[in-house]
């Protein structure tokens, strides 16, 4: 391992920037597709070459042996450090990724159709690579596992990019189930490891790969970490995801399963190599799975019939066997592994983009329907044998050199014991490896044309088989030159896995007549033997029973939703009821269990002394109490109790030094109780008795529990002594806010923020209850309203009296509301207090004469008071800072003003005025609309004017106001 | 005068948890209320009960009571103001959605007009 050398630190900001570059360049296609696609499409190319190039600068500190890293401290507590760090491992993927992807933009813009939205797709495809690139670069296993599970979620985006069609969804949502579970996993191990390792960054982490091994931690963390490079790269027995996945589009594919995602699995074992293997454990487990995953995969490769499916299973057959060559835990093996790394991204990229350009130009993508294309689309045929001759491991090809490598290792591998196991299943695999590659390559491109194709296909443009065309030059050119073009990078990946110089050995095709030689041919011979006998053998296949994986995938899917489903709905029945019962049963054992083990004797705090208004406060309390218990099905009865105990509370709160609590309280109250006549008017009246004298008794007991405890608690509290926090608010109030008033102080200063946050929550409130009571009601609530018949009432539909007195009251309301505004931040008073008393002068323009009439009248929009509010709040906090000061720092200072004296005007005045303005919209917004639900509901033509006796002969609608207003005017006067 | 309070409290909050534990909407908004009123008072309480000492800085004043409780309680009954004008009125349109005031989602429809 290098240390960081200094010309790599000059640099830090442009490591960072390969792997943020995608992540911010996402945002550019889905603006830029207004500008068309080939601006869109250059516009992301360009994001990914920019990374590209960032990446290659530090290629030659690479290839020195360096590692230019950056850090960054993120969460210093949790060891989370935004680090990034190039070795040769990281190097390679990094390479692969940003260079694949670039061929990846290149083909996709030709083959996205018109109706695809192709902003989306290259925002979603450049998420993906930023995410895999954090992956590869990240030098912190904390900030490895985030950009994990952003592969997961953007490959989800990707893979059901074609979200009309079901089988994307379905292939999409298995691959998060699957890939999301080994996350999870990983997550465990990760977390183990760090745990181990005393650290989560990964240069301590992998230095310290014996102390790993040796503690009793290693097998867990082992088996999850397993989990989830298993799942990501799709081994045995989780390979089942990978080929569904292939209803996303074909660069999709061809991105995720040749060179990316699936290679995140491969990549996190070639990564955590120095610090997990090497041991039996490692070596039984992945080894093997890599084996299996190697041969069953080829097996089922041989009879898709999909030319995307095989390609699939073939996918997961490599991914296997370089997982095997991992498991070995020889230097000479994970060479091989990271060789073959290289060979299949570029073999296998570029077949997955000729099977899209197939189905594109022929319009299938079934092989028995395929045949002879060499004749028809020569360039692609041309380009897809060669890729083809490399999957199946033909010299001069790339593939042919690792695949030999690999045959090699298996040759000398004895596992438990059993020295012919491996290189017996390896020739296997490798045999059907050359089975369905021949089989794509006889029945798909060679031969002769068999059934009618759904188009006539020809060779596509140029900006399709070119990318293909670059793909397959590399694989020819690896393949010949082995030593010169891949072995620098080989040499340095290696090294970054073993944590030690690269083993010397030369890539090269021919290495004389070795065991591989023998293997290779024996699976060349056989395999097509195999093809030969193909259907035969498929018919061998389809009368072996054979597990369905999507069947039981689906079936545990089933099985596990059911049994959510079960569990939710008995313990969520619909019945409030309930859960209330069952909450506050809950909530009175706890309680219960806390007093077993207090004390039970009450404090010895000076008791204050009762005062004979105090008994008949509380006797009016309990009395009205008990008959709300007695009375409730007779709901208007309730409500008149109701006001009659908040009456009681807001004038205990007057004799208990709250003058403030009780002036809110009391006009909260007739608030509220204005509200609720309006909702009781459409409601039903009574309440039917409907619950049985068990059910009540066991809800009495409830009851009667939960009040004994409270007031319990009450007195036990009451009755000892405290040490208040407020000493600094009384000493404060004055000289650091102002006022004289310290609880309105605290309420516009000391704790504004909250005040702040409050006031925003009852606008959200009042919008919500504007929306509820939606200005066009449908359905079944219109109906309904309309046939709500109204009992007899009083026939005044605005009596004269009441009219008249609240039009002279509407002033005199007004200035009092002011006047408690003024005073309140050193008198009882204040914004709250102020905006009801304020908001009940309006509401009661509407109760005496009419919904219409008043919204007629009103000149602000209750709406915009409530956002004005906000507004004025939020700015008198802000204009802090431009002093320099935090957040709702108040100032004040004392104006002297003739007649009125000696008055202080505090900024804090400013934040009251905005709770007094939110106040008012939302308690005025809230009724006004309740009553406009009225208004819909009264049957009988109701007076227009403002009462119900019109008192001059009408000439016209304005005439009888004026003429209204001139009377309430000369009222006022009187 | 912490006993008349306490026990106020207790009156409150059992009526409230009574109400609360109603079938229909109109007395779990009620109920509703009991309990914020035995909530707040509650709340208020917890700065401890002082007769004639409010808390308005003056100089003839020898003490004053505990300010914060009377702060955080005074929001309370606003923003309580703000929570059963959104109750009452979701009530009133779920009984107008549905003919029913049941809160049991199950037992909705029985009683339904059409």
């Amino acid at each position: 391992m290098q240390r960081r050398g200094p010309g790599a630190i000059a640099s830090l900001m442009n490591i960072a920037l390969i792997v943020l570059l995608p992540f911010i360049g996402a945002i550019l296609p889905p603006l830029m597709i207004r500008a068309g696609r080939a601006i869109c499409t250059t516009v992301t190319a360009c994001t990914t070459l920019t990374s590209l190039a960032l990446l290659l600068v530090q290629a030659p500190a690479v290839f020195r042996g360096e590692v230019p890293s950056a850090r960054w401290e993120w969460l210093p507590q949790l060891g989370l450090d935004a680090s990034f760090r190039i070795d040769g491992l990281a190097f390679l993927f990094a390479f692969l990724i940003l260079f694949i992807g670039l061929l990846i933009i290149l083909y996709a813009r030709h083959y996205l159709s018109r109706e695809d939205p192709v902003g989306r797709f290259f925002a979603f495809l450049l998420l993906f690579q930023g995410a895999m690139l954090g992956i590869v670069l990240s030098g912190n296993l904390l900030l490895l596992l985030v950009f994990w599970e952003l592969t997961t979620l953007s490959s989800f985006l990707l893979i059901g990019y074609w979200r009309h069609l079901p089988e994307g969804r379905q292939g999409a949502r298995m691959a998060l189930a699957v890939t999301g579970l080994g996350g999870l996993a990983l997550i465990g191990g990760v977390l183990l490891l760090g745990q181990i390792a005393g650290s989560f960054d990964l240069e301590t982490v992998l230095a310290q790969g014996e102390a790993i091994k040796a503690s009793p931690l290693y097998l867990p963390a082992l088996v999850l970490v397993l989990l989830g490079a298993f799942t990501k790269s799709a081994q045995f027995p989780f390979h089942f995801w990978l080929p569904h996945a292939m209803a996303a589009p074909t660069p999709v594919s061809a991105y995720l399963h040749s060179a990316t995602m699936v290679k995140a699995g491969i990549f996190l074992l070639a990564r955590l190599w120095p610090a997990m293997a090497g041991t039996d454990a490692w070596f039984l487990a992945v080894s093997l799975t890599g084996l299996l995953t190697m041969g069953i995969a080829a097996w089922i490769a041989l009879f898709k019939d999909d030319l995307k499916a095989l390609l699939a299973f073939s996918t997961v057959s490599h991914l296997g066997l370089v997982t095997m060559l991992l498991g070995m835990g020889t230097k000479l093996a994970a060479m091989a592994g990271i060789f073959h790394i290289i060979n299949h991204a570029s073999f296998k990229a570029g077949l997955f983009m000729s099977a899209g350009i197939v189905d594109h130009e022929t319009g299938t993508r079934d092989i028995r329907r395929l045949g002879g294309l060499a004749h028809v689309m020569p360039i692609t045929a041309t380009l897809a044998i060669l890729a083809t001759l490399s999957m199946a491991g033909i010299p001069p090809f790339n593939g042919f050199i690792s695949k030999e490598m690999m045959l090699e290792e298996a040759a000398h591998t004895v596992y438990a014991g059993n020295d012919w196991l491996f290189p017996v299943l390896a020739t296997l695999a490798a045999l059907f490896s050359v089975a369905y590659s021949a089989r794509f390559l006889f029945h798909g491109f060679l031969g002769e044309t068999r059934g009618p194709l759904p188009s006539k296909p020809h060779d596509p443009p140029a900006g399709m088989w070119l990318p293909v065309a670059v793909l397959v030059a590399l694989v020819v050119a690896i393949g010949l030159f082995p030593e010169q073009l891949a072995g620098g990078l080989v040499d340095v990946a290696t090294a970054a896995v073993t944590g030690a110089p690269a083993p010397a050995y030369e890539l090269a095709l021919w290495h004389g007549v070795t065991p591989s030689l023998l293997m290779s041919g024996v699976a060349v011979a056989g395999g097509l033997v195999l093809l030969a006998l193909y259907r035969p053998a498929n018919n061998l296949r389809e009368a072996t029973p054979r597990p369905e994986a999507k069947r039981l995938f689906d079936g545990l899917i089933r099985v596990s939703v059911a049994a959510a489903a079960q569990l939710s709905d008995r313990l969520q029945n619909g019945s409030l009821q309930r859960y209330l019962a069952i909450m506050l049963v809950a909530a009175i054992a706890v309680g219960a269990v806390a007093f077993a083990g207090g004390v039970h004797l009450p404090g010895d705090r000076p008791i204050q002394p009762v005062t004979s208004t105090a008994v008949v406060l509380w006797v009016l309390l309990a009395g009205a109490s008990l008959g709300a218990l007695l009375l409730h099905r007779n709901r208007l009865m309730t409500l008149i109790l109701t006001s009659l105990v908040g009456l009681v509370v807001s004038l205990a709160f007057l004799g208990l030094s709250a003058p403030d609590l009780a002036l809110t309280q009391i006009s909260v109250e007739v608030v509220t109780t204005i509200l609720m006549l309006l909702a009781l008017n459409l409601l039903p009246k009574e309440t039917p008795r409907e619950s049985g004298a068990g059910q009540r008794s066991r809800d009495l007991g409830i009851a009667v529990l939960a009040g004994a405890g409270v007031a319990a608690a009450a007195f036990a509290v009451m009755t000892r002594g405290f040490e208040t926090i407020s000493d600094f608010h009384l000493a404060q109030a004055k000289p650091g806010g102002g006022g004289t008033n310290v609880v309105n102080v605290i309420l516009v200063d000391f704790r504004g923020y909250d005040t702040f946050g409050e006031i925003i929550v009852l606008g959200i409130a009042a919008l919500a209850i504007f929306a509820l009571l939606d200005r066009n009601l449908r359905g079944a609530a219109a109906r309904r309203i309309a046939t709500i018949g109204r009992v007899t009432e009083s026939m005044d539909a605005h009596p004269l009296i009441l009219v008249v007195a609240t039009r002279v009251l509407l002033p005199l309301m007004l200035m009092v509301a002011a006047f408690i505004f003024l005073r309140g931040h050193n008198q009882p008073g204040g914004g709250f207090i102020a905006g009801l008393v304020a908001a009940i002068a309006f509401i009661l323009q509407y109760v005496a004469s009419g919904f219409a009439w008043a919204r007629d009248r009103a000149h602000y929009d209750h709406h915009s008071m409530i956002g004005f509010g906000v507004l004025v709040a939020g700015l008198t906090g802000v204009a802090a800072w431009i002093f320099g000061q935090p957040f709702l720092t108040s100032a004040f200072t004392h104006v002297h003003l003739p007649l009125i004296g000696d008055v202080e005007i505090a900024s804090a005045m400013a934040f009251d005025l905005g709770v007094f303005v939110t106040v008012l919209g939302v308690v005025v917004l809230a009724l006004a609309n309740l009553s406009r639900i009225q208004s819909l509901a009264q049957p009988e033509p109701v007076p227009a004017g403002p009462m119900d006796i019109v008192l001059e002969p009408p000439a016209g609608g304005e005439t009888v106001e004026t003429s209204a207003s001139t009377v309430t005017a000369a009222g006022g006067r009187q | 005068m912490e006993f008349l309070v306490a026990s106020a409290i207790g009156i409150l909050t059992a009526t409230g948890v009574y109400l609360l534990l109603r079938g229909r909407t109109f007395p779990v908004v009620v109920g509703l209320s009991f309990l914020t009123y035995g909530v707040n008072v509650f709340l208020f309480a917890m700065g401890r009960l002082t007769l004639d000492a409010p808390p308005i800085i003056d100089e003839a004043a020898a003490s004053y009571t505990d300010p914060l409780p009377q702060a955080l309680v005074l929001t309370a009954i606003v923003i309580s103001f703000g929570m059963t004008a959104l109750l009452v009125v979701l009530a009133l349109r779920g009984y107008l959605e549905r003919g029913s005031d049941r809160v049991a989602l199950g037992a909705a429809e029985e009683g339904a007009e059409t």
